[in-house]
């Protein structure tokens, strides 16, 4: 079942999501991207109903591009947070979406930051933090390998650790990771886990020879 | 021929002309000046008060100037009644981005509010623009210290030195040859000190009939709306020699 969680390092933030689309007891697929890119410094990992997922954070993407379009100047990652806080907590009275959500972000003047906002419209700013089933396991991991000014290998380490512990700890662990950077240069795909892979399906051309 | 189109503000005449628009411009022509300078540590705003009566007993202590936001402050020149209005919805657009990003207002993007409303009125037939001039300081941390004007069409821009109500167009000229970049505040204060008595009418400058407000940055760092007392504008005035001091006459 869904394990997302993220931590601020030294000069940036990682953060991680599984990768499966799943039904009931079924898995639709193991390679689901769950880690949007906002804008070009900002990221939203995201685990909850797939398509309220989905199209919360398309919507929340818009409107931050929205608002570059229309002002000139992108929103900081703290102005982003609150306005999608404000977002779920209006939705959260009518229609309610089922998003629970890690956004990092990096700003020229406040450096790396995560915040952490969970479907009911809980706002924190956090070093780490984590959502799903795996969360029983990487926030204890975490609290007891985590520690301020970490570099890129160090929280890797971490990332793995918890990935580790998920794998052979949680009944339900999904198969795959990706684990995705923001820091000044800009938010971007780190690396993947895989542990098995979708069989490719084949191309209609190649059935067709 | 223009009594046609004059009647409503939403149609052109056949010179293309919007006429209530235009009439409203006027209209500021004739109110209390203000004139406003950036310099590279704040933003002064000079305004003139037109003394109605002795009588009056006035319940604030600017009647020209006002706080948006604690980043923000405009200076007006029209009908006040109508300035009014704008100012509180100002107030609530600056309050509303305030409650959806935990942020202040970029100041650009709080003078753009409120033109939209202005030019909103030029164009989907209310009865009349408003007849409002609006003169805006303000800090943020993106742009640092602006400055911006706005007219009844919902127009605005950034200027380094701005002038609006009567003689605006004097005050205007004065300034473009006096303004220098990198001014510093207490010489902004000065600059704008002088060419508001001279494009006054009224021959000697007192601190009854003007207001001074500054925005700025205080040691720490945050951001200050300052409002000169009535005591400290009159030393101002003496200093700068632009009235004689209250024992003389002249």
């Amino acid at each position: 079942m869904e394990c997302v969680f993220g931590l601020v390092g030294d000069g940036f933030v990682i953060v991680v999501a599984d990768t499966s689309a799943v039904n009931s007891i079924l898995v639709h697929k193991t390679n689901e991207d769950k880690i949007m890119k906002l804008d070009s410094h900002k990221l939203v990992a995201a685990s909850g109903e797939s398509g309220d997922r989905v199209q919360f954070t398309e919507y929340i993407q818009k409107n931050v591009a929205l608002y570059q379009f229309r002002n000139g100047i992108p929103l900081t990652t703290a102005a982003a947070a609150n306005f999608t806080r404000g977002e779920l907590a209006t939705a959260l009275r009518k229609n309610p979406y089922m998003v629970n959500i890690l956004l990092a972000g990096y700003d020229k003047e406040t450096g790396p930051s995560l915040y952490y906002i969970d479907y009911i419209a809980t706002l924190h700013k956090v070093d780490k933090g984590a959502f799903g089933y795996g969360s029983y396991f990487c926030l204890s991991m975490m609290d007891r390998h985590y520690h301020s000014g970490m570099s890129v290998e160090k929280a890797v380490e971490l990332v793995d650790k918890c990935i580790m512990e998920i794998r052979s700890r949680l009944v339900v662990a999904p198969p795959n990771f990706v684990i995705k950077i923001v820091d000044r240069d800009g938010a971007r795909e780190y690396a993947w886990r895989e542990s098995v892979k979708d069989t490719p399906v084949a191309q209609p051309e190649a059935l067709e020879v | 021929m223009s009594r046609r189109y004059d009647s409503r503000t939403t149609i052109f005449s056949p010179e293309g002309r919007l006429y209530q628009v235009e009439y409203a411009m006027e209209a500021i022509g004739n109110a209390g000046s203000a004139i406003g300078i950036l310099s590279k540590d704040g933003v002064v705003l000079v305004g003139e008060k037109k003394v109605t009566s002795k009588l009056l007993q006035t319940s604030t202590s600017t009647e020209k100037m006002y706080k948006i936001d604690d980043h923000v402050a405009c200076a007006v020149a029209g009908i006040m009644s109508d300035a009014n209005i704008l100012i509180n919805t100002a107030r609530i657009q600056a309050q509303r981005y305030t409650f959806a990003y935990q942020e202040p207002m970029p100041v650009e993007q709080l003078v753009q509010s409120l033109c939209d409303t202005k030019q909103g009125y030029t164009q989907f037939g209310g009865l009349r623009p408003f007849g409002v001039s609006f003169l805006f300081a303000g800090w943020d941390k993106n742009y640092g210290f602006q400055l911006y004007m706005s007219d009844p069409s919902g127009n605005y821009a950034g200027w380094k030195a701005a002038a609006i109500g009567a003689n605006n167009q004097a005050a205007q000229s004065m300034l473009k040859q006096d303004y220098k970049d990198e001014i510093t505040r207490e010489d902004a204060v000065q600059l704008a000190l002088k060419v508001l008595s001279k494009t006054m009418d009224s021959t000697s400058l007192t601190s009854e009939k003007l207001e001074l407000a500054e925005v700025f940055l205080s040691p720490s760092g945050n951001v200050k709306y300052q409002v000169c007392s009535p005591d400290t504008l009159s030393k101002l005035l003496v200093k700068y020699g632009v009235t004689q001091p209250a024992a003389e006459t002249s």
